[in-house]
């Protein structure tokens, strides 16, 4: 042993100072194994789901959204096919040398082609961005054609909403429109984050954009880091969006839309049992399918000026005064009130003078002596002046209110109003003034305050022909198989001999010589309507135009013209259905609007009893 | 001449044979199934291919193997005459590399050498050893501790920490700094001076602090809290935590990690490979590469203790201490409990200098080994 005594030392020192760094070591390898142990076993369960979350990409799939068809199937707004052309911009060398090729098939306008190129360097290359869409069979068969040549253009199919009949449908379907920001707020449905998503803007698209939206499927899929997808896990295909059946008969509909091109207009026409809205038209209309691809400004500007107003349903959302239409409740009204005797006749001689002021009749030179039913028949304005006058504004007021006037009638169109019934208490409340016996007398003609919405007049003609019940407009009738049941109605306790009364009466405008609308009475037996006619006002004739004569509607400019009227029932011996047309300025009740409602009842009535087999068939195979 | 400084050390002249007999096959037997580990991570993050890693791994392995052989048969007496000229010529390429290496990942680190990329500071870690194993062997017990010995080792280990820290690389400092600081601990410096020099660095931290880059001191904010900032900085450390927790017990499956394929994992061929293992191997399958770790440091300091010279003592503890340290801190590293450095996995991550300097330093362990019985006069500068 040549080991001397120093090295001795150092050895010792060695030894003792190399097994303590050993100790240290054993010690750090037990503290990494111990973080080890935390992070792979106490943690396990916390850092799976994270891998799992970076790992896991939940892609959306957008339902296929539910149609509307009428009430015998046929679509009204229905999917179509979407042809678009997608860039995957890491398949291509060269973007705009791509784009100069496409271009040669699709026209890409420089603003569009600016944006491509935009979206290209913001978003990861292996997305697909959208070069342009809603392309017809020919273009798009011509990019698939060429897509060999076009290295990263990528043609693809998507769905998009489609109203075949434009703008016949517009205010009662209604259109769906991108996600905007407003829509976001307070919903969490993450379809709506969708890109490229439509919902329900207006119309029975609004209302029950709900259940046509249906469930969104999802598509798990394993992405990378960078967001690429690697693989598709699972698929869940959701649950496409219910169908939804309308009360609608488009052929009625589309004689309506007809009967009303070139008129600003409305026509309802509904069951006066069930409150089945056959057709619902305002016109003009606008093509909803401009909407969901998103319209021009030009085409926003003309509508927006149009002064016939194409983006208000004037179905439910145009207030006019009744006019003369007004008259059967007045006179119901007052055969209410007992203060009247239905027989008892008022002198016409054309004017009606309370205190200074005097109240015109429409005819010149007057009736002459009328009764009630007489009154109604040639629409006697000096009748209604003194019957209004004897029974008071708030008879009149409430008996408007249960014939539904005033109030919305909970229709499933979105954008009701609510119209508007005068009363001495709402002027006191509101005005600060008394209530001046005049207001009563033009309220009795219809006139005044009074607003209505057409729909208001249809519910309204119907409550006198079915017998007083309180029937309420519905234009649902089956959301995805589901029958929407509505009523029975409550009975709102007319007087049914004033009932009869009023309803004799009005088929005596329409089908006795010298009715105000025996001109556009329905000639066939059995199809036979009664009507009332009105024309209101919009404007105040001064005293000097009565006395250097009154103008003649048509030779007033558009605007100041009367409104044109008319409501009717039919067949007049077994009531079925009501209508109300509403023609904006088409000066006269009887000469505008009493022959569109003869046309559009006349098919009402010729297409009742295939609406009766489609009912009974439905009904059958509902049963069993 | 070479007669006289055998004798006068007492040693014995090993034949070939001899040294083969006395090698420790067992050793080289551990270091193999290491490298296979990483091979197999590897080939698993090229997703089942031996290209391009994995095959260039084993290439790289192999021609550690002839190294490791040529510095294990080297007699010892020769390593330590090579001890100052190795790490002259160490201490010279760290300054060439100021003037004509090239950066690579933001530092000035490598020498374009023709047919390899030179990375002197991985040499300087082997030559630093030998250069102060040299020294302390020629002191005994006592001279150790004198302040004008402290001389010399100050300077040796001070200047190549100064010039890696210039160039700037903050893990490869700290790692040859602290295996320095380790020899002199082992060489048997009092232990006052470590409490001073512990002292002073406290108070040193904050002047320090002020020489950090941006860069690194964003590395120890996003250490200190990674959730901070978890897309940005803290990102890697997260998803490296993800991966691990996910892998639990016996992780995912070979080739099925998630975190490391779907390229949520950063550098998981080089720095973050352990992570990879333990998210497709598990908790059982980091433990068992630790394992293997703690037998190769265990034979690291058992070899020291049988060796009958300070040289090969030193030698054994400072390659042993080396290999600890890259493990701790690249382990630590992934799972968080270290700031971010540049430190790979030794012998599994990917990376041809690493690989090489310690199949080198490993050859040098088993020279000592082999070389155990051989007791070398203390001041053999009779031959200089």
């Amino acid at each position: 042993m040549l080991m001397d005594g120093k090295d001795n030392v150092r050895y010792k020192t060695f030894s003792r100072r190399a097994a303590l760094i050993g100790g240290l070591q054993f010690a750090a390898f037990t503290a990494l194994a111990s973080r080890m142990y935390y992070l792979q076993i106490i943690k396990s369960g916390e850092y799976t789901m994270l891998a799992e979350e970076n790992r896991i990409n939940k892609r959306l799939l957008a339902p296929l959204r539910g149609e509307i068809v009428d009430r015998f199937g046929d679509v009204l707004v229905s999917n179509r096919q979407n042809f678009r052309v997608m860039l995957v911009p890491e398949q291509t060398p060269h973007i705009e040398a791509t784009l100069d090729k496409l271009s040669r098939i699709v026209p890409l306008p420089d603003r569009q082609r600016a944006r491509i190129i935009k979206d290209a360097r913001t978003s990861p290359s292996f997305l697909p961005i959208l070069v342009a869409e809603n392309l017809d069979w020919e273009t798009f068969a011509e990019v698939n054609i060429h897509e060999p040549d076009l290295p990263g253009i990528v043609p693809d199919v998507g769905d998009t909403r489609h109203y075949p009949y434009g703008p016949d449908l517009a205010h009662v379907v209604g259109y769906v429109a991108a996600v905007s920001e407003k829509d976001l707020e307070g919903k969490d449905d993450p379809l709506l984050k969708l890109p490229g998503f439509r919902i329900g803007k207006s119309g029975i698209e609004r209302e029950l954009d709900q259940e046509l939206r249906g469930r969104a499927g999802a598509s798990h899929v394993e992405v990378n880091a960078y967001g690429r997808v690697i693989r598709e896990l699972a698929k869940d295909p959701g649950v496409p969006g219910a169908q939804v059946s309308l009360t609608l008969d488009m052929e009625v509909q589309k004689l309506a839309t007809e009967r009303l091109r070139g008129e600003s207009a409305s026509v309802v026409v509904m069951d006066i049992y069930n409150g089945d809205v056959i057709a619902i038209v305002s016109a003009p209309g606008f093509d909803p399918n401009d909407f969901n691809v998103g319209i021009s400004q030009k085409k926003w500007d003309a509508l927006l000026n149009d002064p016939y107003n194409p983006l208000l349903n004037k179905s439910i959302a145009g207030q006019y005064p009744p006019g003369s239409t007004f008259k059967p409740v007045v006179a119901l009204a007052a055969y209410e009130s007992g203060m009247i005797d239905p027989n008892q006749k008022v002198f016409c001689s054309g004017k009606y003078s309370l205190g200074s002021h005097d109240f015109h009749c429409w005819k010149k030179h007057g009736h002459g002596a009328m009764d009630m039913h007489d009154a109604i028949m040639h629409s006697c304005d000096v009748y209604f002046y003194e019957v209004a006058k004897r029974i008071g504004i708030d008879r009149i007021e409430a008996m408007a209110r249960r014939f539904g006037l005033g109030d919305t009638l909970g229709f499933e169109v979105p954008g009701e109003k609510k119209g508007f019934v005068p009363s001495q208490g709402w002027k006191r409340a509101t005005r600060g003034e008394p209530w001046h016996q005049g207001e009563t007398l033009i309220a009795g003609i219809g006139q005044g305050f009074l607003l209505t919405t057409p729909l208001q007049l249809a519910v309204m003609t119907a409550r006198l022909a079915n017998g007083g019940k309180a029937v309420t407009p519905r234009i649902v009738r089956q959301v995805g198989g589901k029958l929407d049941q509505h009523g029975p109605y409550p009975e709102l306790g007319f007087s049914q001999p004033g009932l009869a009364l009023v309803r004799k009466a009005m088929d005596s405008v329409s089908n006795v010589p010298g009715g105000t609308a025996y001109r556009s009475r329905i000639a066939e037996e059995g199809m036979e309507l009664a009507g009332k006619t009105g024309t209101a006002q919009v404007r105040r004739i001064s005293r000097a135009e009565r006395e250097t004569g009154v103008l003649k509607n048509e030779d007033l400019e558009w605007r100041q013209r009367d409104h044109a009227l008319f409501i009717a029932f039919a067949p007049v011996d077994a009531p079925r259905y009501a209508i109300s047309v509403v023609v904006e300025h088409g000066s006269s009740g009887s000469g505008t609007a009493a022959p569109i409602a003869r046309d559009v009842m006349k098919k009402v009535l010729e297409r009742h009893p295939q609406r009766e087999i489609a009912m009974r068939r439905s009904n059958e195979w509902r049963e069993g | 001449m070479v007669d006289a400084f055998f004798s006068s050390g007492g040693g014995r002249d090993l034949s070939l044979k001899d040294k083969f007999l006395e090698f420790n096959w067992g050793f080289l037997l551990l270091l193999f199934a290491i490298s296979s580990l990483g091979f197999a991570m590897l080939y698993s993050v090229a997703d089942g291919s031996f290209d391009p890693w994995a095959s260039r791994q084993m290439v790289r392995f192999g021609i550690g193997l002839v190294i490791l052989f040529v510095a294990a048969f080297v007699d010892i007496r020769l390593w330590m005459n090579l001890a100052y000229p190795a790490y002259a010529g160490a201490l010279l390429l760290l300054v060439a590399v100021e003037f004509i290496g090239f950066r690579g990942m933001g530092a000035q680190r490598w020498i374009n050498l023709g047919i390899i990329q030179l990375q002197p500071s991985e040499l300087m870690k082997i030559t630093l050893i030998l250069a102060l194993a040299r020294y302390f062997h020629g002191l005994t017990h006592e001279e150790v501790s004198r302040i004008r010995n402290l001389f010399v080792p100050a300077v040796l280990l001070g200047a190549p920490v100064a010039l890696v820290l210039k160039q700037p690389d903050l893990g490869t400092a700290v790692l040859l700094g602290a295996v320095g600081v380790a020899l002199l601990f082992l060489a048997g410096l009092a232990w006052r001076y470590f409490i001073i020099a512990g002292v002073g660095a406290l108070a040193a931290l904050p002047i320090a602090w002020n020489m950090l880059h941006d860069y690194q001191k964003r590395r120890v904010f996003t250490f200190l809290d990674p959730e901070s900032d978890p897309l940005g900085a803290g990102y890697h450390i997260l998803q490296s935590k993800i991966a691990l927790g996910s892998g639990g017990l016996f992780g995912k499956g070979f080739m099925e990690g998630t975190q490391a394929h779907l390229n949520f994992l950063p550098e998981k061929h080089t720095d973050f490979i352990f992570t990879m293992l333990a998210e497709e191997l598990g908790l059982a399958g980091g433990i068992a590469l630790l394992g293997l770790y703690m037998m190769v440091l265990f034979f690291g300091i058992s070899v020291s203790l049988q060796t009958r010279n300070q040289f090969g003592r030193l030698i054994a503890m400072g390659v042993t201490i080396n290999f600890f340290l890259y493990i701790c801190i690249n382990v630590a590293m992934v799972m968080g409990l270290l700031p971010v450095v540049g430190v790979p996995l030794p012998l599994v991550s990917y990376g041809g200098t690493a690989m090489l300097t310690l199949m080198f330093g490993f050859g040098l362990l088993m020279s000592v080994y082999i070389h155990r019985n051989m007791e070398i006069t203390r001041n053999p500068s009779a031959f200089w």
